[in-house]
């Protein structure tokens, strides 16, 4: 055989061997979720079968059409809970990037006393885990009374989500040249416009990831909700997903189904958002 | 009316001063140019004409008006940033007429006079492309475009040139100096390259640690540079430089070697002191290879191996060591000479300079 057709033959399998590795990966990644979309679909019998039925025998949509049928009839106040979710993953992830851009762009462009410190301490706030905060966030907003209302948790997820929304903020905007918002500033523009017209545009797709990873983690958040909401007022979604826990049962069926309902908006807006995240957008700034 | 004209001009970053208060009149059309090493002040200057940058004492005027704390945008000025800054997520009009739309002109107008100046420029192909599908050329003419767009009193360039290579370097030279003569604005142009400086500028203005040296016509810097550093900054291949002491009528070098004192300084300095004697390559030439330098010579020759020989066609840089230091000299009609070889160096001294060794004030009067 002569070497071009050995390498010819190497190539393939290579290929090939990417290929099935991709696979792998992937099926790790998503066979969790598509095992959650078949559960919501199939009497519990087949969910807790051992060994497990890979192939559903029936499927149908009872779990979801109970879902909205109301307390008494096996449904839980979905409408609810989406809402809450709703209106406290949007306004802690707007807040939450406004003040990552305004904290994001300080880091990047000016000078300050103790700036690496306070960088350093935002970032060090992260490391402390959210369920150790549970307990003394309880007693503040129990004394304060802002236990299950939708700003209690939305002033959590704030605090929670803003040393990162920075920290990722700063990043890009460090990408953008200094010199564009001077040139800006030359060509007419105040301070002010000059970040809005040129600096904005070329770090969105930081502030579109920002928002997306700001948006997720409000929206999956069950530690901190499960303390700090009591009822129709606040939960949210992954609180309202315990609903499906009785005292010596679980519905693992209608679980599997609200947490589809979860799923989806968080899908939906990712694949909005995703159009933003073009990355290299500042090439041929400067430079030859 | 477009004058710039500084007044005492200051600098400092915390307590270090980077410019010392330094005085310049531009006049209006004037094409004048900061030359310097890196770290000279010039960019800052610029900086602070600007307006990107806050002066720390002294005065500003442009078109007799003090601009002090005006903003850039109240300057009427327009600038060609080294790295071109153009927009990335604006196509080549969009880059050019942003000036324009920021002021609220119509589209009519901006779309017209981008036009006019995207022609200018020979731009007109490129209108809709982005600043990363141009060549490092086509972006600097993107540049020059934006900022004569504006019409704008006083244009600043920051080392516009500095990113492109030599080729385009030298044709962008000429269509700078086209433009300017086209457009007839006032320009303050920051360079390293006295090249540049010497082909564009009406006036250079050379600094050095946050003070100007000389202002003066590229003629006046190259022939009667005012200190030793402006000698030796200007020209190319640089001046010959050269500690000596005077002594009898006689330059005398460290190593013993000596020269003849030039007869134009005879008068003025005396036994003992300490000068920097300095001779441009031009003026020191195998005999019989120089430029004549017309009637009132003081040639003096002697004979020195030469250690080097560059040729670049036309003519040949030849080396020699003299008064411990490699000398280079310029051989027209260039003939071939090997390393180690011994030939009869004239040194034009009609055209020496002297400077005093502490001060570094040129001693020609």
């Amino acid at each position: 055989m002569d070497t071009n057709a050995a390498h010819r033959l190497k190539r393939g399998f290579a290929k090939a061997a990417h290929l099935v590795g991709l696979f792998l990966a992937m099926a790790v990644i998503c066979l969790p979720g598509f095992w959650i979309v078949l559960s919501s679909l199939r009497p519990t019998v087949e969910i807790m079968a051992k060994p497990p039925v890979w192939i559903p025998r029936e499927l149908s949509f009872e779990a979801y059409v109970a879902m909205f049928s109301g307390v008494g009839s096996g449904g839980i106040p979905v409408i609810d809970y989406f809402t809450n979710s709703l209106v406290i993953s949007v306004t802690s992830t707007v807040i939450a990037l406004a003040v990552g851009m305004a904290g994001g762009y300080a880091f990047a462009r000016y000078r300050f006393r103790f700036k690496s410190s306070i960088f350093l301490g935002f970032m060090l706030t992260r490391t402390v885990p959210g369920i150790a905060l549970s307990l003394p966030l309880f007693y503040v907003y129990a004394k304060l009374g802002i236990i299950d209302t939708h700003f209690g948790l939305i002033l959590a997820y704030v605090a929670l989500n803003v040393p990162f929304t920075i920290w990722l903020i700063d990043g890009f905007f460090r990408q953008v040249p200094k010199d564009l918002a001077e040139a800006a500033q030359i060509d007419g523009c105040t301070r002010w416009q000059a970040f809005w017209q040129v600096e904005f545009p070329l770090a969105r797709p930081g502030i579109a990831s920002a928002g997306i990873f700001a948006f997720l983690i409000s929206w999956n958040e069950f530690a901190l909700a499960s303390q700090l909401t009591r009822s129709t007022n606040s939960k949210t979604l992954p609180v309202g997903l315990l609903d499906y826990t009785a005292e010596f049962t679980i519905d693992w069926r209608g679980m599997c189904a609200l947490a589809v309902v979860m799923i989806i908006p968080a899908l939906t807006l990712t694949f909005i958002v995703q159009k933003h995240l073009v990355s290299g957008l500042t090439s041929g700034a400067v430079k030859g | 009316m477009a004058t710039v004209s500084l007044k005492g001009l200051v600098k400092r970053y915390g307590p270090v001063p980077v410019v010392h208060g330094i005085d310049l009149d531009v006049a209006d059309r004037e094409f004048i140019a900061l030359v310097g090493p890196s770290g000279c002040g010039k960019s800052t200057t610029l900086r602070m004409i600007a307006g990107l940058e806050d002066i720390s004492g002294g005065e500003i005027r442009i078109g007799g008006r003090v601009v002090n704390d005006l903003p850039p945008r109240s300057r009427n000025i327009s600038m060609v940033f080294q790295s071109y800054a153009l927009y990335p997520h604006m196509t080549v009009a969009e880059n050019m007429g942003f000036s324009l739309k920021i002021a609220g002109r119509s589209k009519d107008e901006i779309a017209a006079r981008v036009a006019e100046a995207a022609k200018t420029l020979g731009l007109e192909e490129l209108l809709e492309r982005r600043p990363s599908q141009l060549s490092g050329g086509q972006r600097q003419r993107v540049a020059m475009g934006r900022a004569i767009v504006r019409n704008p009193e006083v244009f600043l360039f920051d080392e516009p040139l500095s990113n492109l290579d030599a080729k385009l370097r030298t044709q962008m030279r000429i269509e700078i100096k086209k433009l300017h003569a086209k457009v007839n604005s006032t320009v303050v142009y920051v360079t390293h390259d006295q090249v540049e400086a010497m082909t564009l500028a009406d006036r250079i203005v050379i600094m050095r640690d946050g003070y100007i040296e000389q202002v003066g016509t590229p003629e006046e810097v190259f022939r009667r540079p005012a200190t030793h550093f402006v000698a030796g900054f200007i020209g190319s291949p640089p001046m010959n430089l050269q500690e000596a002491v005077v002594d009898d009528g006689k330059l005398a070098f460290a190593n013993g070697d000596t020269l003849p004192l030039p007869r134009r300084f005879r008068e003025q300095v005396t036994a003992g002191r300490k000068v920097v004697f300095g001779l441009r390559p031009d003026d020191l030439y195998p005999a019989g290879h120089g430029i004549h330098s017309g009637e009132d010579t003081d040639v003096h020759t002697m004979e020195r191996p030469i250690s080097l020989t560059e040729p670049l066609g036309n003519e040949t840089l030849v080396f020699a060591e003299f008064g411990a230091r490699e000398w280079i000299s310029r051989m027209l009609n260039p003939k071939t000479l090997r390393p180690g070889e011994k030939v009869d160096l004239s040194f034009d001294l009609s055209q020496a300079h002297l400077f005093d060794a502490e001060t570094g004030k040129s001693l020609r009067t």
